[in-house]
């Protein structure tokens, strides 16, 4: 291999594990599959979000009043709903690992420990101002908007704005 | 029920593609998208994460699904002492889950509705990102997966949320 050659291929490996990094902050789930799938095998993932949109439809998870209530203390409907969540997720995720279950498509699940940040504080607490707010977390304001309240998508647009003024400040702010 | 099937969704997403569930990163996703602004926060290839946008795009459809074709015609059933504080604040109509009276486009012209919808909607967006999720990375998916930093968020999203139910939204009902 000529020497531009290697030098060619280590600026393309740098680039993907800058991209890596990048994608990696502040989120958690950065798994991407090793096999090339063509582009239409994202419509599962379309087919669950159908499946996830009606639950917290019928559920009334989506709903403003369920969230004053839950945190009101006056109603216990939404700790059962996400509590019961949690215990079936990680009764799965135990079995997920302890089985060694693989993907549909025969690759290895991966997990990543989170690291502990002052924005899971200071975030969270924003955060749960708003979540009182506007009566919804991110998921069921998109379930909002579907059910036909259009003006959601103000509330949507403005999430998006609040996500990019925090990654304007990332920087500044305390990590 | 709706628990249970929420849960589901963990192990669901993980087996069709090593994917973990979550939505809040979504907002980011349309950051780097659409105005990445030359922020090396938003400076990735979001096109690795597009499995998440058909996720919320499903959510919609979903919301829209169960709101034409499973629609219960039935009042939310509401606390009574929530329905007596939100009375006098003007607000009677329980017939949808989400307070048409408070959510409307006639109110984005007014403070009260910007608050509820524009402010609202930005802490989310900011507060999320910042937290490194929200209810369904965090909450759901964190917990799940027995990640300490997942559940100090969860502990804040939920502070964050008292203090915002009991004290602040009150307040802003009576502007």
């Amino acid at each position: 291999m000529s020497k531009m050659n290697s030098g060619a291929i280590s600026a393309i490996v740098d680039a993907r594990n800058t991209d890596f990094e990048v994608r990696s902050l502040d989120t958690h789930c950065v798994n991407v599959s090793k096999k090339d799938v063509p582009f239409y095998h994202n419509l599962k993932y379309m087919v669950a979000g159908i499946f996830f949109g009606i639950i917290l439809i019928k559920s009334e998870v989506i709903s403003w009043f369920r969230i004053q209530e839950m945190f009101r203390l006056e109603s216990f409907h939404m700790y059962g709903v996400i509590g019961t969540a949690v215990v079936v997720g990680a009764i799965s995720i135990f079995l997920i690992k302890k089985l060694k279950i693989k993907t549909i498509h025969s690759e290895e699940i991966e997990f990543q420990d989170k690291k502990f940040t002052k924005g899971q504080v200071i975030g969270g607490l924003i955060f749960g101002l708003g979540w009182a707010i506007t009566g919804a977390c991110p998921g069921p304001l998109m379930a909002q908007l579907g059910s036909g309240v259009s003006v959601i998508i103000v509330t949507i647009l403005s999430a998006v704005a609040g996500t990019w003024v925090y990654g304007k400040f990332r920087d500044k702010l305390p990590n | 029920m709706a628990g249970v099937l929420i849960g589901l969704i963990v192990p669901l997403l993980l087996i069709m593609g090593n994917k973990h569930f979550g939505i809040s990163a979504n907002l980011r996703h349309v950051c780097a998208a659409c105005f990445p602004g030359n922020i090396s926060f938003f400076k990735y290839d979001w096109k690795k994460e597009v499995w998440n946008l058909f996720f919320a795009a499903g959510i919609i459809i979903g919301g829209f699904l169960a709101a034409t074709y499973l629609h219960d015609p039935e009042q939310v059933k509401v606390a009574p002492a929530l329905v007596s504080d939100l009375a006098q604040n003007g607000i009677d109509d329980f017939t949808e889950q989400v307070p048409t009276q408070l959510f409307n486009w006639q109110n984005l012209l007014t403070i009260k509705g910007l608050i509820f919808m524009v402010v609202g909607g930005f802490l989310v967006g900011f507060g999320t990102r910042y937290a490194g999720g929200c209810t369904s990375g965090h909450a759901i998916s964190g917990l799940s997966n027995l990640q300490l930093p997942s559940l100090v968020a969860t502990i804040c999203f939920m502070v964050g949320g008292f203090i915002s139910a009991n004290w602040i939204v009150p307040f802003l009902l009576k502007l």
